[in-house]
């Protein structure tokens, strides 16, 4: 059963489009990764499912209600922890909770004790009664999160939940989300972070210039480019030619398979090999048409190896690409109420 | 540990509608009081300014002729009424910066995710809030003018001049909170405020009589909201309370108490019809 469905979303910003007809299909009771660079749609798409923005056109379902047109009965099944953490700085963290109670129309008791269990359980004691301006990152990641789990809802929705915060902050969120999916909470979570996804998600899509490109078990998606993963460069900076012509060398090797060019990285290229034996046949091959091994990295394939796969870059340099075509003045200004 | 069923939490919520309005109005409200609590600097900036002009104005024209102006009152009478609605038409008009504020810093995405029974919440709160402010500010005006020996009113002027702000501080939060949904952030809500104030002041019977300004002025003047929250105020300090009584002699023509006040109640309707729509599709 599918707790989240999205349908055919499309979403501009001007002439940005942000979403370019996502499709995703999140079970009940998973926790849900969606990988992708900063600018991939991302955050839209979560602000869609919180009922926080509207989608230019498709469907959204939530937990079999309609959220374009059942609002109130989504918003009361989800707790949204945004990217940009919004808190009253006047307020201490305790009141902020209280404050947070009320929008959801917990009663007195049953609020206090609410409050007590996340104080506890975030490790947040010993400043929750500070006002939220003295706060560090974390310190307001663990209010922020606390603020989305005090209904106790159904669905739990994070946005880049860890970004910038420190080593304890982090392991207690991620401690914490572990917990939540024991306890069959729905959980979606967004991130740029190979590592965050590849230690948390059960499910995880990827999602590229506003749509999703791979979706699936972690694991099932590394296994399914079928090897190793080999970064070969000929020359610390070769060029196009260069990195075409060692290309048709290779792809014609037994056991090669998936050869990329990585235009971002020197023109190094990416490949995945069957076993151990391919590489040193490869070495041999290029030998006989002049070419060097300047550098050959040999990994268990990773996240980043399904994105590279399905676009011809990392992640990282599809985010140094992103980060110069964005105009944040605009989204921000367009995604304000 | 963590318990995430939400059966439980659906038993121990408010189940009353207008309980659940009341428990997200209140807390609502309550969050904007703490926040002057603790910053109290807006509260007494809103009642200082009027007092320094009630200082300086009146003694500016202390030693004007006791026939200056109309009623043989003293400048410091006179004043006082039009400082007492300035300072709630300026409260009123920052009315729409917590809004804006909570725009900018994403805080109102936290408001609008949330279940609320009525989005109208939002605004009530706020509405609460800049009028119970605009309220104590101008009684503190009120107290100093009496201190100051220019009189207080009796029990009907007391009602009358409640109204009479009640009136204004609706009418001009309304306009407030529409250019806070309304302008691109706060560097322009404030531009506006800053450039309102002042000329609406000036341009009313705050500070001069209809007969003393130029014919131009003396139109704009006798259009001027503000004046007509001043004058019905100015009537409940120097006469006994007589709403049939002409307060205004506009350049076209004459305009009573009644009127004052009706052109106020339909003012603040107006606007409420105005900016309703865009609060809506704004809170929706």
């Amino acid at each position: 059963m599918f707790f989240i469905q999205l349908k055919d979303l499309f979403k501009s910003y001007g002439p940005v489009r942000a979403l370019n007809g996502l499709n995703l299909k999140v079970p009940k009771g998973s926790l849900y990764g969606l990988l992708g660079p900063n600018g991939a749609g991302k955050s839209t798409a979560l602000r869609i499912i919180c009922t926080l923005l509207e989608p230019d056109s498709g469907d959204v379902e939530v937990a079999g209600h309609n959220a374009l047109l059942q609002e109130t009965e989504t918003r009361r099944r989800l707790g949204y922890v945004a990217q940009e953490v919004a808190i009253d700085k006047i307020l201490t963290g305790r009141e902020l909770l209280q404050l947070q109670g009320d929008l959801y129309h917990l009663n007195k008791n049953y609020k206090k004790e609410r409050i007590e269990e996340l104080i506890q359980r975030l490790e947040m004691n010993e400043w929750i009664d500070r006002r939220c301006g003295s706060f560090s990152g974390g310190m307001k990641r663990r209010l922020d999160l606390a603020s989305g789990l005090l209904h106790e809802p159904e669905l739990l929705i994070l946005d880049e939940p860890t970004v910038g915060l420190d080593i304890e902050s982090r392991s207690v969120i991620w401690g914490l989300l572990k917990e939540l999916r024991n306890n069959q909470t729905t959980i979606l979570l967004s991130s740029h972070y190979l590592e965050e996804v590849d230690e948390l998600a059960d499910e995880m899509a990827i999602i590229d210039k506003g749509k999703v490109i791979a979706s699936g078990k972690p694991d099932d998606l590394k296994k399914a480019l079928g090897g190793d993963r080999v970064t070969l460069r000929v020359r610390e900076f070769s060029n196009e030619l260069e990195a075409e012509s060692v290309k048709k060398i290779i792809k014609n090797i037994n056991g090669v398979s998936n050869v990329v060019v990585n235009k971002k990285q020197g023109y190094s290229l990416n490949f995945l090999v069957r076993s151990n034996n391919v590489i040193s046949s490869l070495t041999d091959h290029l030998a006989k048409e002049n070419f060097e091994v300047f550098a050959l990295s040999h990994s268990r394939p990773s996240l980043d190896d399904v994105y590279l796969q399905a676009t011809g870059k990392t992640l990282m340099d599809a985010e140094l690409e992103l980060a110069g075509k964005r105009d944040f003045k605009l989204e921000n200004k367009k995604s304000m109420r | 540990m963590i318990t995430t069923n939400s059966s439980l939490h659906y038993g121990k919520e408010s189940k009353n509608d207008m309980n659940q309005i009341l428990q997200e109005t209140s807390a609502l409200t309550w969050r904007l009081f703490i926040q002057l609590i603790r910053r109290p600097s807006t509260l007494f900036a809103g009642i200082l300014q009027p007092l320094i002009w009630l200082l300086l104005f009146a003694a500016l024209f202390s030693k004007a002729p006791i026939d200056f102006l109309p009623g043989n009152s003293s400048y410091g009478e006179f004043l006082g009424a039009g400082l007492i609605v300035f300072t709630a038409f300026s409260g009123a008009l920052n009315a729409g910066l917590p809004v804006m504020f909570d725009r900018e810093f994403g805080f109102l995405n936290r408001l609008l995710v949330a279940p609320l029974s009525s989005r109208s919440s939002i605004v009530i709160s706020s509405v609460i809030y800049i009028t119970t402010i605009s309220l104590l500010q101008s009684f503190a005006i009120m107290a100093t003018s009496a201190l100051l020996g220019y009189g207080w009113p009796s029990l009907g002027g007391f009602l009358l001049i409640a109204i009479t702000l009640l009136l204004l501080v609706f009418a001009v939060t309304g306009i407030s909170l529409g250019l806070a949904f309304v302008l691109p952030g706060h560097i322009e809500l404030i531009a506006i405020i800053f450039i309102a104030n002042l000329p609406v002041l000036f341009a009313s019977t705050a500070l001069a009589p209809i007969s003393f300004m130029p014919e131009w002025l003396g139109w704009i003047a006798s259009l001027n909201p503000l004046t007509f929250a001043i004058e019905p105020i100015r009537m409940a300090y120097h006469h006994s309370v007589d709403l049939t009584s002409v307060l205004i002699k506009a350049p076209y023509g004459d305009v009573n108490g009644y009127s004052c006040l009706a052109i106020l109640f339909i003012l603040t309707v107006g606007l409420f019809f105005l900016v309703r729509p865009l609060l809506n599709r704004k809170l929706a």
